[in-house]
């Protein structure tokens, strides 16, 4: 039998057929999007809550000049955030909000250009924008953190009692607007806490040279996979909080 | 010890830089849209402002996931196995803003 020939078409063998990567992904990078699909139902969840619970309420039905807080109907949102730091009583409706979304956007894309950085196996470039990406999660942090305490603490009134809301009292509309408020924007804050910490992670994986002795920088991809999807979720945050 | 191999640095790829920061401007200039819609269409226009904000949305959502986390270039297969779940997020949207007609109806 040692003169029989085992002829394999190569043409023909399917790529699902093993040795191969089929889908041309690592293991921890498939892995990645795996959880991010299951994070995104999550999140969807949450949203789908806040529109059907928003449904169930009547919308304000006047002209927007006479708009006033009422547990009647569900408030419009850009009378209630419309509050900006070290601007007491100016009213700038959903400025704040858009400069935390920028802030985002911008920490999305120094953190695409540490991944560009890690192609080319250039850790100083690494460190430097992993550095960035990091200092604008936390300044997002720090944003949101502020906004927390503004609606917690409450705007002082004429009369000197506050006007502030909290998971069991709410001036500003219908008592579920501010549970489902601190609960998505707070749920998308530990995320972006987990995501400030993963960076810090491989910030920290760069610069002691661990990740150069691996000999790729495919980590920074992975957590950069989870550092987008934080900006993905707050797109939609933004819009139906903040816009609808 | 001491570092025999030098690794080597790539030069930075100008063209993937500046693609980077196209799509960061597509997504502010989309962003400034929505606050221009925001403070310039009136609140009368209700469900106008909500369809343009949603569509808005998916596209910076598109960009976000095709450019950024590079999904767009992967394999289709990869693409599908990702995309395809949404549909049940559609599937629960639509499910969803009927029972809160409903729920509505009861209560007021």
């Amino acid at each position: 039998m040692s003169d029989t020939a085992v002829i394999v078409d190569e043409s023909k063998k399917s790529i699902w057929g093993g040795g191969v990567a089929p889908m041309k992904a690592s293991y921890g990078k498939l892995m990645m999007w795996f959880f991010l699909v299951s994070d995104a139902f999550t999140f969807s969840a949450l949203l789908i809550t806040y529109g059907v619970i928003r449904f169930s309420h009547p919308a304000y039905e006047g002209a927007i000049k006479d708009f006033v807080f009422s547990q009647e109907y569900w408030p419009v949102p850009e009378k209630v955030f419309e509050a900006v730091p070290f601007l007491h009583g100016v009213n700038l409706p959903l400025a704040f909000v858009g400069i935390m979304t920028f802030i985002l956007i911008l920490s999305s894309v120094t953190m695409v250009l540490a991944v560009e950085a890690g192609e080319r196996m250039d850790r100083k470039g690494v460190e430097k924008w992993m550095l960035w990406t990091i200092l604008g999660g936390i300044t997002f942090l720090s944003c949101q953190a502020w906004e927390w305490s503004h609606f917690i603490h409450g705007v002082e009134q004429a009369d000197g009692s506050f006007f502030h809301a909290s998971l069991s009292a709410n001036p500003y509309g219908p008592q579920n607007f501010a549970a489902l408020f601190f609960f998505i924007t707070g749920f998308h804050g530990f995320h972006v806490l987990s995501g400030v910490v993963l960076n810090f992670a491989i910030f920290f994986q760069t610069v002691t040279g661990k990740l150069e002795r691996v000999g790729h920088y495919e980590m920074i991809e992975k957590v950069g996979l989870y550092w987008h999807f934080v900006d993905l979720v707050w797109v939609f945050v933004f819009t139906f909080f903040y816009l609808v | 010890m001491e570092q025999t191999t030098q690794v080597e640095v790539k030069p930075v790829n100008k063209a993937k830089v500046r693609h980077f920061v196209k799509v960061m401007l597509y997504l502010a200039a989309i962003t400034f849209i929505e606050f221009a819609i925001a403070f310039t269409v009136p609140h009368e226009y209700k469900w106008l402002r909500i369809v343009v904000f949603i569509v808005l949305t998916i596209f910076k959502a598109y960009y976000i996931v095709s450019e950024f986390m590079h999904l767009g270039h992967e394999r289709r297969s990869l693409k599908m196995t990702i995309i395809l779940p949404m549909l049940f997020v559609v599937f629960l949207i639509f499910i969803l803003i009927f029972q809160a007609h409903a729920i509505f109806q009861v209560l007021y």
